[in-house]
């Protein structure tokens, strides 16, 4: 009985779960091969550092998918933005926070300049953004001119990308001492939280008569992810505990998958992606949509520079090359549909992880970066057919 | 009696959580014209597309049979191998391609590696006679009216040499020339051998063409009624299809208008950019409160772009003139404006402008006014789903839940969501256009009898309509539109179809 009805839950969330099926398979195979190396706390800190930059350009870039453009000059963007904070700190005397501060602002308006030429001007997304694409990798290598590269001094800046949450214990203590307290607590929270809600939900949903899952299968699904999670946090509390870079994603997530289900901002943004005629004559404003989200997309621009700068501790005349690549792949995998009105941006950030696993892995197993294009490809192909095939047989 | 040359036996084909068809029959004489009605979501559409291979054997049960041969399509290629063209509700022509790459699109006439463009021409030009389409085949399908475009969608059929050919509410969007002109051509047809299938909602039409009349309820078969034997009249059609009598199609209603006036437009002229024209010139009226004013006009006069040049404009034409909501001169820049200010359009066309089809039924109805359900921007879900609930009641959607996906529901109840959306913003001043298009007499009957509630609760309402009869029967005073310009304005008491086809043809 249960397994009937685990076939039939898994058969009718495929599309939802596949993706976290992929992403256990790709680690367990590295895993494997790497003789465990892969799965060790200091890798999958590293991972998980290396994917900041590229999930937070993802997320933006899901709404972008969404609301039926595209935004070519994030990589450069970033890069450049990245480059501007450097400066700032480096030239103008600007402490770490004003320059971030500088950096997100600076983004914002790019990305709400592109938002102009599209919405405003009536210039294709495509367009506007590779000529942004262009003007951005110029302005890169005009800011990083003089020096080619620009070492940033300063330790808080570089904490971002390197540095670890503090932990409240201290690290002496006899109970866990190779782990780290507050991460654990954290993930501790984040467990109980997730379940609560889960509850509430589902208590919602029955309330008014909607389809739940079974009792059995609801359990065994909140048994699994509160498992997955706390393995999670058991790994990323082997070393160092959470970084910085951690954090800030999970934030940007939280925040972005809030407005995107809960408030009528994301609603607008998903019916000006399912079908712009209709949402305009029901009074959402199409022009202010696209502005809104590609203003979003700048500002994440300009953070991805700085988890990206931080993380080298350094500004270089290539930072962001391919970024925008790696992110508009993220967003495919994690489920976006190119025809518009369709993604969730936690989709994306799991793409994000799924893409950058590979990376990571194949790195770690000395692949062959020719090697390494053609595997990354193939993966994107299958991720993309794999959510296009489940979503025919569904409807 | 003739042989069958078509017979569906035992059709059963659910949808997760519908059951569309349940063990229906159908069968269809050589060479006659057989019309399928029924109720919204009685599953006539669906009938059709497992006919025509858009559901694949294996995805429904039952037989077909096609002159006494089983068919088993797995595709619409397949179905229309054997013979069976079919025509959507929806209409599936590229608005870009002129009329000639239109019709032989699928079946390009090749020489070598290329296209062979003046056979192409020529082979159109061919199919347009037949239908009796003056044009020149290398129009663009996008500056063709909907009447037009029509009969190219039959003329790219006829191109493929078919048996029987399926019209799935064809004449929905026409005005009565264009109507009367199409049925003219399926008899034409009629006379060349052809067997044609016609799913309408348009009674009168059903009774003036059709040999024999199915009428499906529910997913299942009614009756099969012989028009030869004088089986079929509107009474009786009403009755199979709704399962009781309506006696008055239109519901009375006691009077209530004040002499407030909600909307005054003045000197109002709409210019185009796109197409280089003036659309409309020169368009004076006024909406009093509690008043239903109706629109009349043929199909293309201006009626739905005056709607849109004053709810906001969308469509960025330029605009000259004045509004004033209840005494007070008002410029929308977008439809938001207009809603802000008390006005709800209903869109004729739900697909293009109406509805967000891959989102739910609960999201559509609320996507308007989602700010009433909003605390600091954030949408109250429990709210949400309860408004849905009650208008789903209210109009009787038919849905399996509010978590459906629009995109699976019925044409008609898709139109009753595109209507729901607009009352819950709770408008003032209600535009519907053609807000009946493809809705069956029953659900027509609760439209109306809604908007007679409506009136009567102080709201107005301004009706676009190329139906007279719904003109005629729910209108309190009627503007007629021609070519862009108000040609006349009639009380109800002095408004016959004479007159108003007179000043709408002036
Ligand atoms: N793809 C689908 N998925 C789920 N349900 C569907 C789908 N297509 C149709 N239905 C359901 O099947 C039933 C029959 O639909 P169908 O479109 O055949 O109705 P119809 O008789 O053509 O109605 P109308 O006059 O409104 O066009 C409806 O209840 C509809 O909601
Ligand atoms: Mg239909």
């Amino acid at each position: 009985m249960i397994l009937k009805d685990f076939r039939a839950v898994i058969r009718n969330n495929i599309r939802e779960y596949g993706m976290y099926i992929a992403l256990v398979v790709i680690m367990g195979i590295f895993t494997i091969a790497t003789d465990g190396v892969f799965i060790s706390s200091r890798n999958i800190a590293n991972l998980l550092n290396q994917t900041g930059y590229i999930a937070v350009l993802a997320i933006g870039m899901t709404l972008v998918i969404v609301i039926r453009q595209i935004d070519l000059s994030v990589g450069f963007l970033s890069g450049f933005l990245g480059a501007l904070a450097a400066i700032a700190m480096t030239s103008w005397g600007f402490p770490a926070w004003a320059a971030i501060l500088a950096a997100l602002a600076m983004g914002t308006l790019a990305g709400l300049l592109t938002g102009f030429f599209v919405a405003q001007v009536g210039i294709p997304s495509f367009v506007a953004s590779l000529a942004g694409w262009l003007i951005y990798r110029g302005a890169l290598l005009l800011a990083t001119l003089k020096k080619g590269t620009i070492i940033v001094p300063d330790d808080a800046f570089n904490a971002i990308g390197n540095g670890y949450i503090p932990d409240i214990f201290p690290a002496e203590t006899s109970f866990l001492p190779e782990l780290h307290k507050l991460t654990l607590l954290l993930g501790l929270l984040a467990i109980v939280w997730f379940i609560f809600q889960s509850l509430r939900d589902r208590k919602n949903r029955v309330a008014y008569g909607f389809e739940v899952l079974p009792a059995d299968m609801f359990i065994l699904k909140l048994v699994f992810i509160s498992v997955i999670l706390s393995l999670i946090t058991w790994v990323v509390a082997g070393y160092n505990g959470m970084s910085w870079t951690l954090a800030i994603v999970l934030v940007v997530v939280l925040a972005y998958h809030f407005i995107t289900t809960k408030t009528v901002l994301g609603r607008h943004i998903y019916a000006v992606g399912g079908n712009p005629e209709a949402a305009e004559l029901s009074g959402v404003s199409v022009k202010k949509i696209t502005f809104w989200v590609f203003g979003s997309m700048g500002m994440l621009c300009g953070l991805s520079g700085i988890l990206f700068t931080s993380r080298l501790q350094s500004a270089t005349t290539t930072a962001g090359t391919l970024f925008e690549l790696d992110a508009i792949a993220a967003a495919y995998i994690g489920g976006v549909s190119a025809a518009g009105g369709i993604g969730k941006v936690t989709g994306s950030l799991m793409g994000a992880i799924v893409y950058m696993s590979l990376t990571s892995g194949m790195n770690l197993l000395g692949t062959d970066i020719s090697l390494q294009y053609i595997i990354r490809g193939a993966v994107l192909v299958a991720a993309v057919v794999f959510d296009v095939t489940t979503r025919k047989a569904k409807s | 009696m003739i042989a069958p040359i078509l017979e569906m036996r035992n059709i059963t084909k659910t949808f997760p959580g519908v059951r569309a068809l349940s063990e229906v029959s159908f069968s269809v004489a050589k060479g006659e014209i057989h019309c399928l009605v029924g109720e919204n979501g009685a599953g006539k559409s669906t009938l059709m597309k497992v006919l025509s291979g858009v559901y694949p054997h294996g995805d429904y049960s039952g037989d077909i049979l096609l002159e006494a041969q089983s068919q088993k399509f797995r595709n619409i290629a397949d179905s229309e191998h054997a013979g069976i063209g079919i025509i959507y509700q929806e209409l599936a022509l590229v608005p870009d391609m002129t009329v000639y790459d239109n019709i032989l699109l699928g079946h390009e006439l090749k020489s070598g590696l290329t296209v062979n463009l003046n056979e192409t021409i020529k082979q159109a030009t061919e199919m347009l006679a037949k239908v009796r389409l003056q044009l020149n085949p290398s129009t663009k399908v996008r500056d063709l009216g909907v009447g037009k475009q029509q009969l190219v969608e039959i003329a790219k059929a006829l191109c493929r040499d078919i048996k029987i050919l399926i019209l799935d509410e064809p004449t929905a969007a026409l005005n009565e020339d264009d109507c009367d002109n199409l049925l003219d051509i399926l008899r034409g047809l009629k006379r060349d051998g052809v067997t044609s299938i016609m799913i309408s909602h348009k009674l009168k039409e059903v009774i003036h063409i059709a040999d024999t009349v199915t009428v499906l309820r529910d997913g299942q078969t009614v009756c099969t009624l012989d028009a030869s034997r004088g089986e079929v009249s509107e009474g009786v059609l009403i009755k199979h299809m709704v399962g009781r009598e309506i006696d008055d199609v239109f519901p009375k209603r006691k009077k209530k208008i004040s002499d407030e006036v909600v909307m005054q437009v003045r000197d109002w002229t709409v210019y185009s950019h796109g197409l280089g024209r003036t659309l409309l010139s020169d368009v004076n009226f006024d909406v009093h409160k509690g008043e239903i004013v109706g629109f009349a006009g043929l199909m293309g006069s201006g009626r739905t772009e005056l709607a849109h040049s004053l709810f906001g404009n969308p469509d960025g034409y330029r605009l000259n003139g004045e509004i004033k909501i209840e005494g007070k001169v008002s410029k929308f820049t977008e439809p938001r404006n207009a809603i802000d200010a008390g006005i709800a359009y209903a869109s004729e066309d739900r697909k293009k402008n109406g509805l967000i089809l891959i989102q739910d039924v609960k999201q559509n109805v609320t996507l308007a006014n989602l700010k009433a359900l909003a605390t600091r921007g954030v949408v109250d879900a429990n709210g949400e789903a309860k408004v849905a609930e009650e208008y789903r009641t209210a109009l009787s959607i038919k849905t399996p839940s509010i978590n459906q996906k629009v995109l699976n529901l019925s044409g008609g109840n898709q139109q009753k969501v595109s209507i729901a959306k607009w009352l819950f913003v709770k408008p003032k001043l209600l535009i519907l256009d053609e807000p009946t298009r493809g809705i069956d007499v029953g659900a027509k009957y609760e439209i109306y009898t809604l908007m007679n509630k409506l009136v009567d609760q102080g709201m107005s309402i301004i009706m676009i309509s190329s139906e007279l009869p719904e003109i005629l029967g729910m209108s309190d005073r009627i503007y007629i539109v021609s070519s862009g310009r108000i040609t006349g304005e009639l009380p109800i008491a002095e408004a016959t179809q004479e007159k108003i086809m007179q000043l709408a043809t002036s």
